[in-house]
């Protein structure tokens, strides 16, 4: 497939739309750093894994999508949530294991769903979303939907045998499914590069998957590959895989010191690809929005964000009842 | 009420293409169901009446195909999954246990997953090792599964509609040596078996014997054996595993004061030792004897048929056993 000049996809996208896309990367980014403050205080417990540094990787592929698309991730996955919808408020009441949160307390930081908002979460097995994913491209097919769903999964994940046996009867029956490999170069301290042979968007070769590795950390290049993979995968009837090149900026989880990368690899990253500054600076100097407009919506991100952080931690610890719920359906 | 007599690969047939013709969401896959009719012939004619869309014959990659499933029974569709030997559900296991029965509850209830995962378990004879294993116990551990073992042809019937009909992910525990056996069932496309109700198999006064799947057949010939020495022993199949008729056994050892469990799985932490324990904890005033239960040695399955024989809960010996229980 060939990409379509960025400039003119990105002349497509109007201001205020890029505005909005900017605050959206903006909440992901504020959310994590919050939670890893909040983690420090103790007020999450157990794994708790941030997305700063791959927010164009979201940003990009939400904005391609259409209503009735389903999308699934591994135990990263707060920031899914809110591009899926869901309120910043039940993914932190979830993560200070709230009665209010989105899994009532009983899912935590890896396991968060809304299925009404096509969010499927939330797993902490590494690649199992894999099969679930290429099964709900498998309902859309099924039920004769004009819908993909969109499975993430990691750098690490990549080797799963499940993977390719979820690619193989991908390929095989025609599903709808955009496989996104959310490549931040670490599985948790070990790099890809130890662990993967050859290239994770090539890894469908054998099943007939055309694939392609993209920006991760540009959003428009992220966008316009969704936008043309999205139309591809209706059009053909046939899967396809996207790899991000994308950074985690801090450890896997937040007990990693993070030891087996130097900081200044980080803050290499940090400085030329930082995803959020990319769009900041197309917004400033492309299409003259002021930067105290800018800060502003900071502001606001930054107040909310502590109005949600005010709800979870006020919020009452689930029922001992709510032990033993759940478990069945009625 | 009209019936039919069929036989239990037949039922599970007919209980599948029911269920398919009522509900446009149920689906059959697994290896081998469709053009091959399936390894055990369970799906003869359903691939020719449904074709590709409803019955499909996947890859031989029990993880894959098990995810795949799970993920479409999220979205709402009802699938029912044939593992050709439960031994190959470990290949699956992952799913079925991390992801069909413990996602309702991460995600404090709102997804559900509507699923079947059924096949021939335990020792259908002469197959070894890694095709001989009851998984009734690993799969009765779990909350979020339901585990069904029928031992006739008009449970398996009534049964497999109730489970597809079920909302919660269920495990259907199939014995090859039952394949072939008979029974009348009624003709009503809407009959089923209700879940965790255990059947009184035969009456009796001195002692409880408790099976499920094939060994209800063992507990069958153990208490026309014990009649010839005058002991009157009552059989309860089980019928469903978890959740367990916890009253029906209670019931039945309160009036008999003796309990004996027959199972071909081994018998550390298994189905069996659960029972006893429930025995010893809920009715242990009524008890006149220790809960003994009888299981497959703990060895791997041998391939001879003599050594297979002597793996397997023995007739004879259980018939000793009991003798000893009721004097
Ligand atoms: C089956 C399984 N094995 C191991 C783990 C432990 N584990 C959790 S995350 C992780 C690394 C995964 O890396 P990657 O797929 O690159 O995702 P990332 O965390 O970088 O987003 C490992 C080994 C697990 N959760 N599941
Ligand atoms: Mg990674």
């Amino acid at each position: 497939m060939n990409a379509q000049n960025i400039e003119q996809f990105k002349s497509e996208y109007s201001t205020e739309q890029l505005i909005e896309v900017y605050r959206q990367m903006l909440r992901f980014r504020r959310m994590s750093e919050k939670t890893a403050q909040m983690y420090q205080q103790g007020l999450i417990g157990g794994f708790c894994h941030l997305y700063t540094g791959q927010e164009a990787v979201l940003a990009g592929t939400f904005a391609e999508c259409e209503k009735g698309d389903d999308h699934i991730t591994s135990y990263r996955c707060h920031a899914h949530a809110l591009a899926c919808g869901v309120d910043e408020k039940e993914v932190l009441a979830e993560l200070t294991g709230r009665a209010t949160g989105i899994s009532k307390g009983k899912g935590g930081s890896m396991h968060m769903f809304a299925p009404d908002k096509g969010y499927w979460g939330g797993h902490g097995i590494v690649g199992a979303q894999v099969p679930l994913g290429t099964g709900m491209a498998f309902y859309h097919k099924y039920m004769g939907n004009q819908n993909i769903c969109v499975t993430s999964y990691g750098d690490g994940a990549a080797n799963q045998g499940q993977i390719f046996e979820a690619m193989n009867m991908a390929s095989l029956w025609g599903l709808p499914v955009l496989y996104v490999v959310e490549n931040n170069v670490y599985g948790m301290g070990t790099a890809a590069k130890r662990v993967c042979a050859g290239e994770l968007h090539q890894r469908g070769a054998a099943f007939g998957i055309e694939g392609e590795k993209v920006d991760g950390q540009d959003f428009f290049t992220v966008a316009e590959a969704v936008k043309r993979a999205r139309k591809y995968i209706l059009e053909n009837k046939r899967p396809y895989i996207i790899e991000m090149d994308t950074y985690r900026y801090r450890g896997h989880s937040m007990s990693d010191p993070a030891k087996y990368r130097s900081k200044e690899e980080v803050q290499a990253v940090k400085e030329n690809r930082d995803p959020l500054i990319r769009i900041y600076d197309c917004l400033v100097d492309e299409r003259g929005v002021k930067e105290s407009e800018l800060k502003e919506i900071d502001n606001i991100v930054k107040a909310n964000l502590k109005e949600s952080v005010d709800f979870a931690v006020n919020s009452p610890l689930p029922d001992a009842a709510e032990l033993m719920t759940d478990i069945m359906p009625k | 009420m009209t019936t039919y007599t069929t036989t239990y690969r037949n039922a599970l047939r007919d209980a599948m293409s029911e269920e398919i013709r009522r509900d446009e969401k149920v689906y059959l896959m697994g290896e081998e169901v469709a053009e091959y009719n399936g390894a055990y012939k369970c799906s003869q004619g359903m691939w020719e009446e449904f074709g590709d869309k409803r019955v499909i014959d996947t890859p031989i990659t029990e993880y894959g195909f098990t995810g795949l499933a799970v993920g479409s029974a999220m979205k709402g569709l009802r699938p029912i999954v044939e593992f050709m030997s439960w031994d190959f559900s470990m290949q699956a296991c992952d799913h079925i246990i991390n992801s069909a029965a413990k996602t309702k509850y991460m995600s404090g209830g709102v997804v559900d997953c509507p699923i079947v995962f059924r096949g021939q378990n335990a020792a259908s004879g002469r197959v070894a090792a890694q095709h001989s294993q009851d998984f009734a116990g690993w799969y009765a551990n779990i909350p979020g599964l339901k585990v069904i073992a029928p031992a006739n042809a008009h449970d398996a019937k009534g049964l497999l509609k109730a489970a597809i009909r079920d909302d919660a992910p269920v495990i259907f525990l199939e014995h090859e040596k039952l394949y072939g056996m008979e029974n009348e069932m009624p003709t009503d496309l809407d009959f089923t078996v209700e879940i965790g109700k255990a059947a009184t198999v035969k009456e009796g006064t001195d002692v409880s014997i408790i099976a499920y799947s094939y060994s209800v057949e063992t507990a069958k010939e153990v208490a026309k054996n014990l009649e010839k020495d005058g002991i009157s022993a009552e059989v309860i199949d089980l019928r469903t595993i978890s959740p367990l008729d916890e009253t029906a056994i209670l019931d039945s050892v309160k009036k008999t004061s003796r309990a004996v469990f027959i199972q071909e799985a081994w018998a550390y932490a298994s189905v069996g030792d659960s029972v006893a324990s429930l025995i010893q904890s809920k009715a242990f005033d009524h008890l006149d004897a220790p809960v003994e239960v009888f299981s497959g040695e703990r060895t791997p399955m041998p391939y001879a048929a003599n050594l297979e024989e002597l793996a397997l809960p023995q007739v004879d010996k259980i018939v000793e056993k009991i003798k000893t229980m009721v004097k």
